[in-house]
């Protein structure tokens, strides 16, 4: 649905689960397989998370899309691995980190992030003897799940810029109207949340 | 009702709003002029989000500058670019942050949600990625998320610049049907034609009070001077339009 791998709409059995109760599931599933330790099992695993995607009502390619960026780095992982260890030790590894990647990204998808941020803002509630704000815990996160696309936008109106004017290579010199597009829209918004009474 | 009272402000010594006083009980007030006559100071002073430097913007008369809180639940405020005032990521999510804090239930906070949403025709948007909607889309959500608190007055800075015809029509048509006395900050004059009163900004002044097919006439007459006999020393210009606060 986006590229932040935000929540997408569906209505299966996974999409009731209170929020807490996923993360909860979460951790205890990503222990589970780490404490275990098998590789065969670890692979086992992740393969079960990846066919989790389909039986959750979620096509398979969102699973694929989910564990596409780390497969770089669980190739690496293995590289290292098989040749200065062993290859199940390879296996485990990367098998028990596509298990914790496969899985977040199930609960991300199938979780909206006001819910998540209502859970954040109990769980910060204890923070308000020191002085914090719950509510200002979750609307800082909020923004800053705002805050990814706004980057992405800001630097492609400036590389189209940059391109537009036909300049090639330096793409150092993108950096400054990046980031003073950024203050811009940061201030923007920010008198936007106060005539929207959300400060 | 709004009132300015010899209200003056100025950015870094340069004073875009001159003893200007207006009482603005009209249903429907248009505000035109040139980018950098101060219309936009002159909206952010009727919301409370700037309080002037000398006289007084008042609601009810209540001063911005002691009950900007209260104001600003009481006046909306749509601005130019809908994107910067997107907060939430989602549609759905970014109406309803408005009605936090509002002491309804959430069952009610629902359903103000959906019902907003079906109006404003984002009914099936609702859980979609609040970016990747069309600028048209965008600004309907903004119009969404301020109207969802229900304000009795809402001022809107330049909502259609952005927009192409088709999405200038239907924010046309959805203001047009809003029941809330509108305060509409607008460079489309064909907004303006049932509107009850336009005011013509320049420099930082109101040049003409009337109604709409005279104002719009005064200001296109005013415009056709400014290019004739463009003055020596123009004010600079700040990039994007209005002098950011």
């Amino acid at each position: 649905m986006s590229m932040l791998g935000l929540y997408v709409p569906g209505d299966s059995a996974v999409y009731r689960i209170p929020v807490g109760a996923k993360l909860l599931g979460l951790f205890g599933a990503v222990t589970a397989v780490i404490v275990v330790g098998h590789p065969w099992t670890a692979a086992a695993a992740a393969l079960g998370c990846a066919l989790l995607y389909p039986l959750c009502g979620l096509p398979p390619r969102y699973a694929w899309r989910t564990l596409r960026p780390v497969l770089p780095f669980l190739a690496l992982i293995a590289l290292f691995q098989a040749f200065t260890g062993d290859w199940q030790v390879a296996l485990r590894v990367c098998a028990q980190l596509a298990v914790a990647v496969l899985l977040s990204g199930l609960v991300t998808l199938t979780t909206r992030v006001s819910e998540m941020l209502a859970l954040f803002e109990r769980l910060a509630r204890p923070l308000r003897f020191v002085g914090v704000r719950p509510e200002r815990v979750a609307l800082v996160l909020a923004l800053t799940v705002r805050a990814i696309p706004m980057v992405a936008s800001a630097w492609r109106a400036s590389r189209e810029a940059y391109l537009a004017r036909g300049l090639r290579g330096r793409p150092h010199l993108m950096v400054v109207p990046v980031i003073v597009g950024l203050v811009r829209s940061a201030e923007a918004m920010g008198e936007a949340m106060t005539a929207r009474g959300v400060d | 009702m709004l009132q300015l009272e010899n209200v003056t402000h100025a950015y870094d010594g340069r004073t875009v709003l001159h003893d200007v006083s207006a009482d603005l009980t009209e249903r429907r007030i248009g505000v035109i002029g040139a980018n950098g006559s101060g219309k936009s100071t002159l909206a952010r002073m009727l919301n409370g989000l700037l309080v002037p430097d000398s006289g007084r913007v008042l609601l009810d008369g209540r001063d911005t500058r002691r009950y900007a809180k209260e104001i600003r639940r009481r006046v909306g405020f749509v601005f130019a670019d809908p994107g910067t005032q997107i907060i939430m990521p989602t549609v759905g999510e970014d109406v309803e942050i408005g009605l936090r804090g509002s002491g309804l239930s959430r069952i009610e906070i629902e359903e103000r949600v959906e019902r907003i949403l079906r109006r404003h025709g984002l009914d099936g948007h609702r859980d979609h990625p609040a970016h990747l909607l069309s600028g048209g889309q965008k600004q309907m959500l903004a119009l969404a998320s301020v109207l969802v608190t229900e304000p009795e007055i809402l001022v809107c800075d330049e909502p259609t610049t952005l927009l192409d015809l088709r999405n200038v029509t239907m924010i046309q048509r959805t203001l047009r049907t809003l029941p809330q006395q509108i305060v509409l900050l607008t460079h489309h004059l064909d907004t303006l034609g049932d509107f009850d009163r336009v005011l013509v900004m320049d420099e930082g002044r109101i040049v003409f009070d009337g109604v709409p097919d005279v104002a719009v006439a005064h200001y296109t007459q005013l415009m056709r001077r400014r290019l004739d006999d463009p003055p020596r020393e123009e004010p600079p210009e700040p990039v994007g339009g209005e002098p950011a606060p």
